[in-house]
């Protein structure tokens, strides 16, 4: 106690000293004496009880370290799930409670003193997928722990952040994404360099567990590289740009080495792919908007370095969440349109170079029901890239239940009508489900 | 036969994209000298707008009768944030849901975490429930740091008050004295009202009450309340019928005979439990903005009270 109280002295003396000179910062010269003094008294008062509410916190502090004292600081596992976004230079102004029986003290700030450690946010999130019913032209398992999908992410240091996303699947592990962010570059540019879902078109940006479908649409397996997509490493800019009144614009301009699951690959290293984004949105009324993009891709495909695929794509979304009731209920449509110009040798001349002109889109709607249910609905139809006689299409319904925010249990009819020759079709009638559940820090969904 | 464009002239498109990004910049050099706040929620926003006054500009992302956890990161705050000097966050993982990206996508480095212009509230706060012993999900959507709904303390409100003091000043050194002079007037009427909020709910220190989620600890301390129990089994679990059950018996042994409900929250199984217990269903504001007439800090608890009162006296 004497060294608190001779700590106490020492403080106030100082601030005493240091309160000397420091009125003549905020005075101005001008004004008038007595006014001066008033304000040096305030500041005085005014540094005074902020003394005491320092006192305050170094007499709980005492009191919790003494209590404290013998039981060393609880270990391990209720960090890990605490590990929150480690903010570099935001260490709590007093050393958090650890011990269990401290309840309330005088404590200001949370626990993130001793919580934040500097170990990235650690998620896990597992994808079981289980599949019945017939299909003889794209058959999937019966059952499969088709991935689990592992995020680290974190501050970097005071001018990036990073995020990885390990995909531990049935035939090994992939890298899904990783890549560092720079967010303190001049002018507003937001460069992310790594390996990274290229922002063509919604669907490709979207991991599998954040989709609002089981599988993804066909016009993704047939002209956009299926599951993974345009995932490739390279250079990610992005930036505001200007725009009318009320609407949001973005542009972003990608450089991609260019090996792309089936869509792109890069022989030479010259065979560089790149992907062109523009979003526009707008906010309709508060709790209806609509998001719209314009996409560019192109890169050499597995013909051969001299044969290029360029990819145009469309989408639209209209959203509608009540801000009162946003947990309840919400509607989403949304429609994606791509168009697929692939140069390959003519199958009828194959010493003639053709370009091969596919289409495919799909359709979906999502309705919030309830807290803990959803429905929704898409409408598939899709040429083949490399040739574009054979359309396939299809349709599903699907529901979900959400027991809390952290699992997912889904279902989903899906009728197909797949092509086989120009003029044959199968028929697929599939039931599919899906187990979904996250460990770990809340990763945001992308919006 | 289509021509194939070499690696080379791609390259420079796309840089010369780039440039043409650099150049097109209609965000930067603002001649205006107020400060341009961001603030999660309305209650930061109004406490912010004490302190600035007309030397700054405030904005909330989240609306008062939003829930603060469920926010969708829309594109339209990005503008504002990329313009924003001063972000002021809940913090406590309140907005992890949604905050981070909008923080990492408005590419405004001074309003980055851990940037001088990133300001978390919580620092300054008194906080609640700090979690003890091991903490899982199989509590709910637990809060590690502790309960995040720490405003709802007239206290906290002058503790943050005078942290944004302390940084605004510091961003602007010749408004010191003019924000020094704000926060004294404020923290005036602020104790001046407290005592008369004190005042209306001392007949009623020690009821007891139920909520729908944690977010009135603060608020039932600082007034004297007892929380006995929650509509919600767990936090941001909704309600289920077996906990439903056994909340209404402890609602009939303790007499228990409010229950306070956060306005996004649906309203039927309080109504129900309500009908059981003859107890009163009462929706209160957490945030400013909750309702229209709610437009300050202060009118956050003169609402509240007086409609917290109300239902105390109709259940006495």
């Amino acid at each position: 106690m004497k060294r608190f109280a001779a700590l106490s002295a020492l403080l106030l003396f100082y601030s005493f000293a240091h309160a000397q000179d420091a009125p003549t910062l905020v005075v101005k010269s001008d004004v008038s004496r007595a006014n001066t003094e008033d304000a040096r008294m305030k500041i005085l008062e005014e540094q005074v009880r902020m003394l005491a509410g320092e006192v305050a916190i170094l007499r709980s502090d005492l009191a919790e370290l003494r209590k404290t004292k013998s039981p060393e600081r609880s270990s391990g596992p209720q960090v890990l799930l605490a590990s929150a976004r480690p903010e570099p230079g935001m260490l709590s102004p007093s050393p958090a409670p650890a011990a269990a029986q401290v309840v309330q003290t005088q404590t200001f700030g949370g626990a993130s003193g001793n919580a934040k450690l500097l170990n990235p946010d650690i998620s896990l999130i597992g994808d079981f997928i289980g599949t019945a019913g017939r299909n003889n032209v794209s058959p999937s398992p019966s059952l499969e722990m088709h991935e689990s999908e592992v995020g680290l992410q974190a501050i970097i240091d005071p001018y990036a952040r990073a995020d990885a996303f390990l995909s531990f699947g049935e035939t090994g592990v992939n890298v899904e994404e990783a890549y560092v962010t720079f967010t303190s570059l001049p002018a507003g540019l937001l460069l992310k360099v790594g390996k990274k879902r290229a922002d063509f078109g919604k669907v490709n940006t979207i991991h599998n567990h954040a989709l609002p479908f089981i599988d993804r649409p066909l016009v993704t397996n047939n002209l956009v590289g299926g599951e993974d997509g345009i995932d490739d490493a390279g250079f990610f800019l992005s930036r505001f740009l200007p725009a009318p009144k009320n609407w949001f614009l973005e542009g972003s301009a990608e450089v991609l080495r260019g090996d792309s699951a089936e869509v792109f690959q890069a022989i030479r290293r010259q065979d560089v792919s790149v992907v062109g984004h523009l979003r526009a949105y707008r906010d309709l009324t508060e709790s209806t908007n609509l998001d719209l993009g314009l996409s560019y891709a192109r890169g050499h495909n597995n013909n051969g370095s001299n044969f290029l695929t360029n990819l145009y794509s469309g989408d639209a979304t209209l959203r509608w969440k009540p801000l009162r009731r946003a947990i309840y209920n919400s509607f989403l449509f949304r429609t994606e349109l791509v168009w697929s110009a692939r140069n390959q040798l003519s199958a009828a001349l194959p010493s003639l170079l053709q370009t091969e002109h596919a289409f495919g889109m799909y359709s979906s709607a999502e309705y919030r029901v309830n807290r803990r249910w959803t429905v929704g609905g898409r409408f598939d139809r899709s040429g083949h890239a490399t040739d574009a006689r054979l359309t396939d299409s299809g349709v599903s319904g699907i529901l979900t239940y959400w027991p809390s925010e952290f699992s997912q249990i889904r279902g989903q009819y899906r009728f197909g009508h797949l092509a086989t020759t120009p003029t044959d079709f199968s028929n697929a009638n599939e039931f599919l489900f899906q187990f979904l559940f996250v460990m770990g820090a809340h990763g945001a969904h992308p919006f | 036969m289509p021509r194939l464009l070499t690696k080379t002239r791609f390259i420079t498109i796309a840089a010369s994209v780039a440039l043409v990004f650099a150049l097109l910049d209609p965000f930067m050099g603002s001649a205006d000298s107020k400060i341009r706040i961001m603030t999660a929620t309305t209650d930061l926003a109004s406490l912010a707008q004490e302190i600035g006054g007309d030397k700054v500009d405030v904005e909330a992302v989240a609306r008062g009768y939003q829930d603060p956890h469920f926010v969708d990161p829309k594109p339209s705050f990005l503008l504002k944030l990329s313009k924003a000097e001063l972000l002021i966050v809940v913090g406590l993982e309140l907005e992890i849901g949604w905050l981070p990206p909008l923080i990492t996508q408005s590419s405004n480095p001074r309003i980055q975490v851990g940037a001088p212009g990133y300001f978390d509230a919580s620092r300054f706060a008194r906080i609640l429930e700090l979690p003890t012993g091991q903490v899982t999900r199989a509590e709910g959507d637990v809060h590690p740091l502790g309960n995040p709904h720490y405003w709802l303390d007239p206290d906290n409100g002058l503790r943050i008050a005078k942290g944004i003091q302390n940084k605004i000043s510091e961003m602007r050194p010749n408004d010191a004295a003019y924000f020094a002079e704000r926060y004294d007037a404020f923290e005036q009427r602020l104790k001046q009202s407290d005592q008369q909020w004190q005042a209306q709910m001392k007949p009623y220190a020690g009821r007891k009450v139920v909520t729908y989620h944690r977010s009135w600890p603060n608020f039932a301390e600082h007034f004297g309340l007892n929380v006995v129990g929650y509509v919600e089994p767990r936090p941001g679990i909704p309600p289920s019928p077996q906990h439903t059950v056994e909340l209404i018996g402890q609602m009939k042994r303790d007499a228990v005979k409010v229950i306070m409900v956060e306005p996004y929250f649906d309203l039927k199984t309080p109504n129900s439990i309500a009908r059981d217990t003859g107890a009163v269903v009462v929706v209160l504001m957490p945030s400013v903005g909750g309702e229209k007439e709610i437009t300050d800090y202060f009118k956050l608890f003169d609402y509240d009270i007086a409609k917290l009162k109300k239902a105390l006296d109709e259940t006495h």
